[in-house]
């Protein structure tokens, strides 16, 4: 035999290379069922404990003195009503954020400290966004102490994570596709809006539901900024029956949201509160994973359109 | 000194200006470079490239891969301005108005307007056949809705491929064949009637028969438009064009009629390029 080994000798070798490979599916299982089985657990644990809270009533009451009469409605509009104004705000400039980097920012000293500024914003503690909020928003702007202003706070937490996915998703984009449509003579602006944005939709859009799915349970900048616990009113809804149809009163309103909710019930020494908390946080969770869910159907609903 | 004249005699800018002259008196010159040197920051790609571009007629680029061949070609259509740190001189006259291709002065954008390019992988849009060929007219301002059906079928016919997409029109480009998109990518580029077509080892991607049905629509459109295309495929190079150019190192070491590059090349290079001692 010519081989540098045995038949034998290789043979074996090749079973422990094989065996090792096994080892590994074995450990990422494990660490991956781990993970997921800890978030389940928790998740049902809240289910249990709230178990006798739940139902329509919750989401339809303000919060009350009495445990079993306190609900959520305040929380979760005012939740919704911030999510709304961080989505709205922090898209449109973390779009174009990245795209000016992407698209049109020079490869050049500036450009390099500001992208690796932008990196490190994400990881900038969201308690330090609450101190600038309350300092710009809230006093110097005079925003107060307001939807609007708890909206701009988590539209700055989340815009890093914006920036950063829609830079991923315009980078996808194939440089084929970039000389097709400059070769045609298209400005770069054209480039921009006829193929890189339009193709890479899917990618922007789920980077945006997960920076909403972290902003949505950020409790520290708007504690900093002044959401109230106890609010029994809701602000004029945005959308009208009559004329103009739209009304931004709500922006200045004041609020609550879910996880303030949650942290006001679980600091309160009466057991009945704590089966409200745990109530409160497993709907926080469920409105989390149903906005990951939607990210998840609208990249695979992107990726079967596109197909490079 | 005897040696010196022979060396004078054989010097390429003599073998072109040779060329340019046999070049003109069958057609017009669609387009010269002339000393058209080409640097990637510091590296020279192209040097002293001179060379006529008849019109209505193939001209293909041959020679080894980091010849400069590519490079060359996309010059034409300023594709190296979409980078950074890319240097032009000297000059790529394109006829009758005699612009200067590479001109700091001439728009980029205007030169890809009226020079078009087909790709080395097919790269169609990500949308409805009929919006890839439509777009370029779209960004010239077509907006008829008639007007932009009729350019788009008389494009789609052009390119050969009107039969096969013809009831598909409204399907996503990204449906059909290899072969058929870079058809469509044909037609896409004919829809704005360009001046020159360059093509970019357009069929490096395809099987053979898609290839061949390439190559004779190739033949087909040079009645119609100057092309230049780009091949590592000898043959190819032997079937489909008229001019054969030998680039090597960057430089252009030969052109002539295709013919006589591949029966009884001047240059000993060549000869060793086409007869596969390398490259």
């Amino acid at each position: 035999m010519s081989a540098v080994m045995t038949i034998e000798e290789l043979r074996n070798g090749l079973a422990w290379r094989k065996n090792l490979d096994k080892a590994f599916v074995v450990a990422g299982l494990l660490i991956l069922m781990s993970c997921l089985g800890l978030l389940a657990l928790l998740f049902v644990d809240l289910v249990r404990d709230g178990a006798a809270r739940f139902g329509w009533d919750f989401l339809t009451q303000f919060p009350s003195r009495k445990a079993e009469r306190a609900g959520i409605l305040s929380a979760w509009v005012g939740t919704s009503m911030i999510m709304l104004v961080t989505a709205v705000v922090a898209l449109p400039v973390g779009v174009a954020a990245a795209i000016y980097l992407e698209e049109y920012a020079p490869k050049n000293w500036f450009t390099g400290v500001i992208e690796i500024n932008v990196t490190n914003l994400a990881g900038v503690p969201s308690i330090v966004y609450g101190l600038l909020a309350l300092g710009l928003f809230v006093y110097k702007f005079g925003f107060g102490q307001s939807v609007l202003s708890a909206g701009l706070t988590l539209a700055l937490l989340i815009l890093p994570i914006i920036i950063v996915g829609t830079r991923e998703a315009l980078r996808a984009v194939p440089k084929a596709i970039r000389e097709a449509a400059y070769g045609l003579g298209a400005t770069r602006w054209e480039v921009t809006k006829d193929h890189v944005l339009p193709y890479s939709t899917g990618g922007i859009l789920t980077g945006l539901i997960l920076g909403l799915s972290r902003a949505i349970g950020e409790t520290a900048p708007i504690i900093t900024i002044g959401a109230l616990s106890f609010i029994a009113f809701l602000p004029d809804p945005p959308i009208s029956g009559a004329f103009p149809f739209v009304n931004f009163a709500w922006l200045k309103s004041e609020f609550t949201a879910m996880p303030i909710q949650i942290f006001n019930w679980i600091s309160r020494p009466d057991q009945a509160f704590q089966q409200n908390a745990a109530a409160a946080a497993a709907i926080l969770l469920a409105m989390t994973l149903a906005m990951n869910a939607v990210a998840i159907w609208i990249r695979y609903r992107f990726r079967k359109k596109i197909n490079w | 000194m005897n040696t010196n004249v022979v060396h004078k005699a054989e010097s390429p800018r003599l073998a072109i200006a040779l060329e340019e002259r046999r070049a003109l008196r069958a057609n017009q010159a669609k387009a010269i470079a002339e000393k058209l040197d080409f640097w990637y920051g510091t590296n020279q790609a192209l040097k002293n490239i001179n060379l006529v571009i008849p019109e209505n007629q193939v001209t293909a680029l041959i020679g080894p891969s980091g010849c400069g061949k590519s490079t060359f070609l996309r010059c034409f259509n300023r594709m190296h301005d979409l980078q950074a740190d890319t240097r032009y001189s000297g000059s790529i006259v394109l006829h009758p108005e005699s612009v200067n291709l590479v001109g700091k002065e001439v728009d980029p954008i205007e030169v890809r307007m009226r020079i078009g390019m087909v790709f080395q992988k097919p790269n169609p849009f990500p949308k409805t056949v009929f919006e890839n060929v439509a777009y370029g007219l779209r960004l010239r301002g077509f907006s008829n809705r008639t007007d932009l059906a009729e350019r788009v079928e008389k494009a789609l016919r052009g390119a050969a491929i009107w039969d096969e997409v013809k009831d598909r029109l409204s399907d996503s480009a990204l449906a059909l064949s290899g072969g058929q998109m870079q058809r469509l990518c044909i037609a896409r580029a004919l829809a704005t009637e360009p001046e020159i077509l360059l093509f970019d080892e357009p069929t490096s991607a395809l099987d053979p028969i898609a290839t061949a049905k390439i190559e004779e629509l190739i033949t087909e459109l040079r009645q119609r438009v100057t092309i230049l295309i780009v091949t590592h495929n000898m043959q190819q190079a032997a079937r489909v064009s008229d001019f054969t150019a030998f680039m090597y190192l960057g430089e252009l070491v030969e052109v002539d009629a295709t013919s006589k590059i591949f029966t009884n090349p001047s240059k000993k290079a060549t000869e060793d390029y086409i007869t596969g001692r390398y490259g």
